[in-house]
C-alpha cells in the first residue's frame, strides 16, 4: 500500500518536473524580475517571450537583490541547478504525499468492497485534481512570485477546508446510494465558495495580467496532467499488488 | 502494511482501516511539510514548487 503510494507518487514527481520546466518555470521566473523591479510592466518590458534574459536587458536599472553579488557574475549557474534540483525534489515529495492520500482511499473504497483498477484510479485522480488543485484555485488562483495576498494562515485554513469538503463531496457524489447524498454532496461542493477565500480589498500585482493568467492556466493545466498519470499508475500499480496478494 | 493487504478484505476490516488512516496522515503530513510550513529554509526549497501546485505560498 505505502509502496504502490510511494511509486506512483515518484513516478508523477517526476512528470511534473518535466512539465514545470517546459511550461511553468519562465513566467514563473519572468513574474520574479518583475517583482525585484529588474523589469517594468509600463516600461515596454519584452512580453514573456523566448527569453526571459533579454528581457531583463531593457530596463536599464539594475535589481538590487537579483543576481546580485553573493554570486558573483558568472556563478549563477549552481545557484540555479540548486533551485532547479529542489524543485523537483520537492515536487516529487509534493506528488508523493497526494499519492499517499489517494492510496489511502483507494483502501477505504476496497474495505467497502469496492474495486481499483487503472479506470479508476484514473477517474480518482482527476477528482484528487479538483480536490488539491482546482477547487482551491476558485478561491485562490494560483499565484505568481510578487502577488499581495491576504493573511497566509486564514488562506491556508480555507484552502485544507476546500480540500477536505470537495474530495468528501465527489466521494458522496461518486460511492453515495440516494438523493440525500446528492443533496449533503453539493453543499460540501459549493460550501467552500459561498463562505469564499480570504482576499485583500485591492490589487497590488506588479506582473502583467497576461503572465499572471498564463501562468495559472499553465498550473492547472499541467496539474491535471499530472494527477491524470498519478491516479491511472496509482490504480494500476494497485490491482497488480492486490492480485498478486 | 504490506500484511493487511494480503488479508481477506471483509475478515480484517479494522487492520485495513488502520493501515488507511496510517497512510492518509502520512500524507497529509508530508504535504503539510512540503505545502504549508513556513521555516526559511523549507519555504525557499519548495517556493517554485508550491507557486506552481497552488499551496499558499507568502
Amino acid at each position: 500500500m505505502l509502496a504502490s503510494a510511494v511509486f506512483a507518487g515518484v513516478a508523477a514527481g517526476l512528470l511534473a518536473t518535466l512539465l514545470h520546466f517546459v511550461f511553468v518555470q519562465k513566467s514563473l521566473l519572468l513574474a520574479e524580475e518583475y517583482e525585484s523591479g529588474a523589469v517594468s510592466h509600463f516600461q515596454g518590458a519584452a512580453p514573456a517571450g523566448h527569453d526571459h534574459g533579454a528581457a531583463a536587458e531593457p530596463a536599464g536599472t539594475e535589481a538590487h537583490d537579483h543576481a546580485a553579488h553573493d554570486h558573483g557574475d558568472a556563478e549563477a549557474e549552481p545557484s540555479d541547478l540548486q533551485r532547479n534540483a529542489l524543485t523537483g525534489l520537492f515536487s516529487i515529495l509534493v506528488y508523493t504525499g497526494y499519492a499517499m492520500v489517494l492510496v489511502a482511499g483507494f483502501g477505504l473504497a476496497i474495505a467497502y468492497g469496492r474495486r481499483i483498477g487503472a479506470r479508476e484510479g484514473l477517474l480518482w485522480g482527476l477528482a484528487g485534481y479538483a480536490a488539491f488543485q482546482l477547487a482551491p484555485a476558485l478561491g485562490l488562483a494560483p499565484e505568481l512570485p510578487g502577488t499581495a495576498a491576504a493573511d497566509l494562515a486564514a488562506r491556508q485554513v480555507w484552502w485544507w477546508g476546500t480540500v477536505l469538503a470537495t474530495g468528501a463531496g465527489l466521494a458522496l457524489l461518486a460511492y453515495g446510494r440516494g438523493p440525500i447524498y446528492v443533496v449533503l454532496a453539493l453543499v460540501l461542493l459549493a460550501a467552500p465558495h459561498l463562505i469564499g477565500a480570504p482576499h485583500l480589498d485591492g490589487f497590488a500585482g506588479v506582473a502583467p495580467p497576461e503572465l499572471a493568467a498564463t501562468f495559472a492556466a499553465r498550473v492547472l493545466g499541467v496539474g491535471l496532467a499530472v494527477w491524470a498519470v498519478l491516479g491511472w499508475t496509482a490504480g494500476a500499480i494497485w490491482s497488480k499488488e492486490t492480485a498478486q496478494a | 502494511m504490506t500484511n493487511t493487504q494480503t488479508a481477506p478484505r471483509a475478515s480484517d476490516k479494522s487492520s485495513a482501516l488502520t493501515a488507511v488512516v496510517f497512510l492518509a496522515l502520512l500524507g497529509v503530513a508530508t504535504l503539510f511539510v512540503a505545502g504549508h510550513a513556513q521555516s526559511a529554509a523549507l519555504h525557499d526549497a519548495a517556493h517554485d514548487v508550491r507557486h506552481a501546485t497552488g499551496f499558499p505560498c507568502h
